[in-house]
């Protein structure tokens, strides 16, 4: 058991983080990206792609870097750090994860060479309010349905949609941006969704036409939930350093909040959540760099579990400690507490993992992390 | 970033598990796994014969029986003994006064006692805190003052854990009433069958008699049983302290007390806000193991992660919700506990109380959860 990252991990860590803290470091500059379209800071994006960091997870032969689900993680607690609005999470992660793990040999290299030089931005239309399905249209295939919240839906270029397949089964198309009806807006953390409606929407399948991707689409959703996971641990650790600093600094009564012991144990108790939340999300990611699926999304589904909770518990505790400065739209502390809450919504929330987790919890004596099955009944 | 132990970790966890669940017997682990309370003997038994095979004091210098192991094989070889049910080694030899006396003690006080305490054969009590001395141990009375070649101690020690076994106690004393509070104290070795020593049982919640006041008027105790430099005291103290709260997570022990809430749970299982709060339990219990986990993996150069205070924190509070989970799944008839022997209501069920009234005591032992948020807030985060 090793959490260590090794040299080429902390450079490229340090990497991502001077470059976005150029940017982000300071929050007004990420309010501004946020409030102007498409939402978020283009040159910084086409930086990130200079930098190799959109074609991260994806194979060198497909125009990425062949890394894997612990850079990704970097990346990710970095963005999470500054609140960066990039679509690293809705793009690279899990459009572009789509396109990896389903889309034929021509479709990865095309889509994922233009994703990862900045030329095109995927996002992946799954979360729907009328299901959306697909029938067979002459050499394609046409979807209709609404798909509702899509992750920088309306700037996207393509889209990657789930639809219900006419024989069974979960298919996974591509649509042109231009052929589907995109009403964006603002979702309140500052990021950007879109509902997004097909009418006998032109659609190309990803990947063998008709194949079930069901599974496929899980263990996409699995890494991106991880990533997740990265996105708010570096938020939570933000929304803990700000707190602590502004405790040492800010003055009431006469004397500076830390004089008062009962704020300091708030503080050390959200240390605790950050802690034991970090142990666990890091742990799910090198069980997903196993590559075994069925580990990864059981592991995913705990970290998650663990990072509701802890997302919860910091971002309250952040602005309670920091008082009505919190509740402001300027203020970084408040912005991530609202960020937290979507991460938390985005890919299934804590009661879900919950609910799925305790359905298993008969079936074996105890968990444990060192074990291949990750179940033990040795302890007789 | 590396998921799986090491070929070599891992058979030296299988050697582990062996030796546990093997060579100790099965009546002392099944007295553990159950809950029971365990006898004298069954401690002294199993603390030998893990002595005898060089496990019982693996985290002592290796001049003085220690193994030159890695954290991380120390950590094994403590979560395969309690996931087996065997007594961890008593902790007031193996993890207070022994790597105290190895570190601070003349080679002759090291010959003296430090085999001896390895393998049990002084049951060594911790005669540290006094009624008004808690929190702030530093604001000890208990006197030592110098006549001849001993000492004259004289005062009260409270919450004396098992001392009515106790051969000897490790003992804080004020030996410079002038002094300032931490520079006036020493520690000294204490035979408890000394006159005018006297130790007298305190009741606890749960009915049982696991501590105990113990009385000192004029105990003549030779000089030789000082430990280190006089007034020294509080450098020891510290040392023994900061050892005390590493190892006291007790990650394997409750992992297993969960394991058997789930088979004792029954039926109960089928009720999802049961199956719920054990999923979030288990959930909960898997962040604070691998927690353990990386804190061994950092703590490498000796020094122990900052982090080792969320442990202490985190570990005694699942083992208290687990404590609680139990007493829950036993419902009324927990109300049990001192029915009759031949009780026709399960003993895990009887003992579910006792055990989760004991079991507030790990909040406030061993620096209390307060004393580890102050740490945290201090040290970690520079509040
Ligand atoms: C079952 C049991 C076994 C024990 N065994 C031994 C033993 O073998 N040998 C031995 O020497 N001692 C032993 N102790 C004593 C134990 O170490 C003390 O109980 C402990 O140090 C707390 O002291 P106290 O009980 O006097 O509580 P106090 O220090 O009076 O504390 C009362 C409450 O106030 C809180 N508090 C105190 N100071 C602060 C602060 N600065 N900030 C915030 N909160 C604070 C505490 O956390 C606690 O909640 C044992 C205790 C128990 C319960």
């Amino acid at each position: 058991m090793d959490f260590s990252l090794d040299d080429e991990q902390v450079a490229l860590r340090d990497a991502v983080r001077s470059l976005v803290t150029k940017t982000y470091g300071d929050f007004e500059q990420r309010r501004r990206a946020s409030a102007a379209e498409p939402g978020y800071d283009e040159s910084l994006w086409r930086q990130l792609a200079e930098m190799g960091v959109l074609g991260l997870p994806f194979a060198e032969d497909d125009g990425g870097m062949g890394a894997g689900p612990v850079e990704v993680a970097l990346v990710a607690a970095e963005l999470g750090r500054v609140l960066a609005p990039e679509p690293f999470l809705a793009s690279v992660v899990l459009a572009g994860g789509a396109v990896a793990a389903a889309g034929t040999a021509d479709q990865r290299s095309e889509l994922l060479g233009a994703l990862a030089s900045g030329e095109r931005l995927l996002a992946l239309a799954h979360e729907e309010t009328v299901p959306v399905t697909a029938s067979r249209s002459g050499e394609g295939w046409s979807l209709t349905g609404t798909k509702e919240p899509v992750l920088h839906g309306a700037r996207a270029d393509l889209l990657v949609v789930s639809a219900a397949l006419p024989d069974g089964g979960t298919g996974l198309f591509l649509v042109e941006g231009t052929d589907a009806e995109t009403d964006g807006y603002r979702t309140y953390d500052g990021g950007r969704a879109a509902r997004v409606r097909l009418r006998d929407a032109p659609a190309t399948a990803l990947g063998e036409p008709g194949a079930d991707q069901a599974t496929t689409l899980a263990g996409v959703l699995a890494a991106a939930r991880l990533a997740a996971c990265h996105e708010a641990l570096g938020g939570m650790e933000a929304a803990l350093a700000a707190t602590t600093a502004y405790l040492k600094s800010r003055k009431q009564f006469g004397v500076t909040l830390n004089t008062f012991q009962a704020l300091n144990f708030r503080a050390a108790d959200m240390y605790v959540s950050l802690e034991l939340t970090r142990s666990i999300v890091d742990w799910a990611t090198m069980v997903l760099a196993t590559g075994d699926p069925a580990r990864a999304g059981e592991a995913s589904a705990r970290a998650a579990l663990q990072t509701s909770r802890a997302g919860r518990h910091i971002g309250q505790e952040a602005i309670q400690l920091h008082g009505g400065i919190a509740m402001t739209a300027e203020y970084l502390v408040g912005n991530i507490t609202a960020h937290l809450t979507v991460l938390d919504h985005l890919l299934g929330d804590g009661r879900q993992h919950l609910g799925t987790l305790m359905t298993g919890v008969g079936d074996y004596e105890a968990l444990d992390p060192l074990d291949p099955t990750m179940r033990s009944t040795s302890s007789q | 970033m590396r998921l799986e132990l090491s070929a070599e970790d891992q058979a030296f966890r299988e050697e582990m598990r062996g030796f546990f669940t093997t060579e100790v017997p099965q009546e002392i682990r099944s007295t553990v796994l159950e809950g029971r309370e365990l006898s004298r003997d069954q401690i002294v038994t199993s603390q030998r014969i893990l002595n005898a095979a060089g496990l019982a004091v693996p985290h002592w210098p290796v001049d003085d029986g220690g193994r030159d192991w890695t954290d991380l094989q120390r950590h094994i070889w403590h979560e395969e003994m309690q996931q087996a049910g065997v007594p961890a080694p008593l902790a007031f030899n193996a993890s207070m006064i022994g790597p105290v006396l190895a570190q601070f003690a003349t080679p002759e006080m090291k010959r003296r006692f430090l085999p001896a305490t390895a393998n049990l054969d002084i049951w060594w009590s911790q005669g540290f805190s006094e009624p008004d001395a808690g929190s702030d141990l530093a604001g000890l009375r208990t006197t030592a003052v110098r006549d001849g070649e001993d000492w004259v101690v004289n005062g009260q020690k409270t919450w004396t854990t098992l001392g009515q076994y106790g051969d000897w106690i490790f003992t804080l004393v004020r030996t410079d009433p002038e002094a300032k509070k931490q520079s006036g104290i020493s520690m000294l070795l204490i035979d408890m069958t000394s006159p005018g020593l006297e130790v007298r049982p305190i009741e606890l919640i749960d009915g049982g008699h696991e501590v105990n006041e113990v009385w000192f008027t004029d105990v003549r105790v030779p000089g030789e049983n000082l430990v280190g430099e006089v007034n020294q005291g509080w450098t020891m103290a510290k040392f023994l302290l900061g050892n005390e709260r590493v190892g006291v997570a007790p990650v394997g022990a409750v992992k297993r007390a969960l394991a058997r809430a789930k088979q004792l749970a029954g039926a109960q299982l089928d009720d999802p806000l049961t199956r719920a709060r054990v999923a979030e339990l288990e959930n909960q219990l898997l962040a604070l193991e691998l927690t353990a986990l990386r804190v061994v993996a950092n703590s490498a150069d000796g020094a122990p992660h900052p982090a080792s205070s969320v442990l202490k924190l985190r570990g005694t509070e699942l083992q208290q919700a687990v404590s609680e989970l139990i007493l829950d799944l036993a419902g009324p008839a927990s109300l049990g506990a001192r029915g009759a022997e031949d009780s026709d209501l399960p003993g895990w069920a009887r003992r579910s109380a006792p055990t989760y009234l004991n079991l507030r005591k790990a909040s406030i032992y061993g620096g209390s959860n307060e004393i580890q948020r102050q740490i945290i807030a201090r040290t970690i985060l520079g509040l």
